[in-house]
């Protein structure tokens, strides 16, 4: 069984677009990601150390801006949503299974430690920057945002600035 | 109008929501292979350009769809989330997350995607951004006037570069297009594709590209619906063609004393002059912002009838007229000005001795509606203040 293509792309920005348009009618805020991510770090430093959570400046901060519980937030339900229907869009196209993709010459464990730091990279840079591609680079840019901008532009700069010295990672 | 949270929709019930946007966001994103690691790094190399065009499109679409929603009256700009803008935390957090990227290979909303079919490297990215978010919570402290620094506020993009919203949007879909086209012809050569494109194919690019430009000229050169509206009364004025339901100073009054839970008395001056001087149970709502949301609610209810009353006669009649284009309420103006009310009921003149009985008669009603009215306004003290409903800025964002 061979997977289905992928859509058009155009065509996925379309809809993209519509989903993203939909969120700001509705809510009045753009889709996000990374948000999530700290939600369950900050729900669990204040369940495994009540202690270190009254006391940190940032968890201060942030209990002070969210007082209700740090998982029923709004990032929290809809990247559950996103893991619900990328499932089902691979279930559709016949595109799930356990794997990895890597460059020619990777080995399983150098992807692994790659994926890790640069998804401790991402994480930590979402939080300076306030938002990742998502919340800061997709939903700034449909609401005009100038930080959305700036932040787009600094990711996709640093990441063509660093390509070339990485290139054995992906295409060598 | 929206946004539909929290005024139609519950703050809970917005987590639903949440969840349901958020199931059409992972499958477009899964759709358009950005579940695929290889997919999206060959944006840097140059052998496949998905992830920009699903990217510029979807962002493109959006911004020219907030555009049309605001234009048609649709959604309140005001309201809804911007991003801030802390110049030197989005740079230097943007230059640390393009490193993330073309070293992990994913951003944190197609990891989630990439993890839920499967992939592992997506499950180690995860992971690490866990771990980055973490260290980030610790090191704030350290971190704290970095992040906090050159703060310029909710600024849009537009504004700062001194641009229409129209004309910005004009521009980043020129350069979406133009950007199209260049990658295509990137992918092409790194991939050894031929070039040849039917001309079929080149009607349809074409035919599309040109979708976004005539929606953003549309907007330019057709009236928004506050426009719309403005004229139409503009026009109605012009050609004296509209009747006015007009009620006496006496009919009010016997109306406030017996009805008064079913009348908005609303003085359409300014607060400065409201505040001197007011009609008993008047409400304040001046003629220029009669088109702010908040008063929507009295404009649309079918319950009440809406009174209008000015200095002067035209003041009140477009505000009447204006309560009538803006919904199905019943409107009347009063035909009598602030001053002359005033002078009815609370400086009247004694009729002459050999005056008839109707004179007579309308004077005595006169002083003890003045009386009863004062009596029912202290009464009623609590009730009389204007009920605008309060709009709060929406939070968004990941932080």
């Amino acid at each position: 069984m061979t997977s289905r293509p992928y859509m058009n792309p155009y065509l996925a920005g379309f809809f993209l677009g519509l989903v993203l348009l939909a969120t700001i009618y509705i809510t009045g805020r753009g889709l996000g990601a990374s948000g999530a991510v700290k939600d369950v770090v900050v729900s669990v430093v204040k369940t495994a150390a009540p202690e270190h959570y009254q006391e940190a400046a940032f968890y201060r901060q942030y209990d002070q801006d969210h007082p209700q519980n740090p998982l029923s937030s709004w990032l929290v339900f809809e990247v559950l949503g996103m893991f619900i229907g990328a499932f089902l869009s691979g279930l559709l196209a016949n595109r799930i299974a356990l794997k990895l993709e890597k460059g020619p010459r990777v080995g399983n464990r150098l992807r692994i430690m790659a994926a890790i730091v640069g998804g401790a990279l991402f994480g930590f840079g979402s939080q300076l920057g306030r938002g990742c591609t998502s919340g800061a680079a997709l939903s700034g840019m449909a609401v005009m945002s100038l930080g959305g901008m700036i932040t787009m532009l600094a990711i996709f700069g640093a990441a063509y600035a660093l390509a070339y010295f990485l290139r054995k990672l992906w295409i060598e | 109008m929206g946004p539909l949270v929290p005024d139609i929709f519950s703050s809970q019930f917005n987590l639903v929501i949440a969840f349901f946007l958020g199931i059409g966001f992972g499958f477009i994103l899964e759709q358009a292979g950005f579940s695929s690691t290889r997919k999206l790094v060959g944006l840097f190399y140059g052998y496949d350009f998905t992830v920009l065009k699903v990217f510029f499109t979807a962002g493109t679409v959006a911004m020219i769809g907030v555009l049309v929603l605001d234009h048609l009256g649709l959604l309140d700009l005001g309201l809804i989330y911007v991003n801030p803008t802390f110049l030197w935390s989005a740079i230097l957090g943007g230059c640390i997350m393009g490193a993330g990227f073309i070293i992990g290979g994913f951003c944190p909303g197609t990891s989630f995607c990439a993890a839920a079919i499967g992939k592992i490297d997506a499950m180690a990215f995860i992971l690490g951004s866990v771990l980055g978010i973490f260290v980030f919570t610790a090191a704030y402290p350290a971190l704290e006037n970095i992040y906090l620094a050159e703060n310029r506020g909710a600024v849009r993009a537009d504004e700062f570069l001194g641009l229409s919203p129209e004309l910005y949007a004009f521009l980043i879909a020129l350069i979406a297009v133009v950007a199209f086209l260049a990658v295509t012809a990137i992918e092409n050569r790194v991939n050894d594709r031929k070039t040849g494109l039917s001309r079929w194919r080149v009607l349809k690019f074409a035919s599309l590209a040109a979708i976004p430009f005539v929606i953003i000229i549309l907007l330019v050169i057709t009236p928004s619906k506050q426009e719309y509206l403005l004229a139409k009364i503009r026009e109605a004025r012009e050609q004296q063609k509209c009747v006015f339901k007009e009620i006496s100073a006496d009919k009010l009054a016997h109306e406030l004393l017996h009805n008064h839970f079913k009348i908005n008395l609303i003085d359409v001056r300014s607060p400065e002059k409201f505040k001197e001087y007011h009609l008993p149970l008047a409400i304040n709502i001046p003629v220029d912002s009669m088109m702010a949301r908040g008063w929507s609610d009295i404009f649309t209810q079918e319950y009440k009838t809406n009174i209008f009353y000015a200095d002067q006669d035209t003041t009140a009649k477009k505000a009447c007229l204006l309560a009538n284009f803006m919904g199905e309420s019943e409107n009347y103006i009063l035909r009598e000005s602030t001053e002359q009310f005033r002078e009815l009921f609370y400086d009247p003149e004694p009729p002459p001795h050999d005056a008839i009985k109707e004179i007579v008669d309308a004077y005595h009603f006169r002083l003890k509606a003045a009386q009863d009215l004062e009596g029912l306004e202290n009464a009623l003290k609590k009730f009389s203040q204007p009920v605008k409903r309060e709009f709060r800025k929406i939070k968004g964002g990941c932080s």
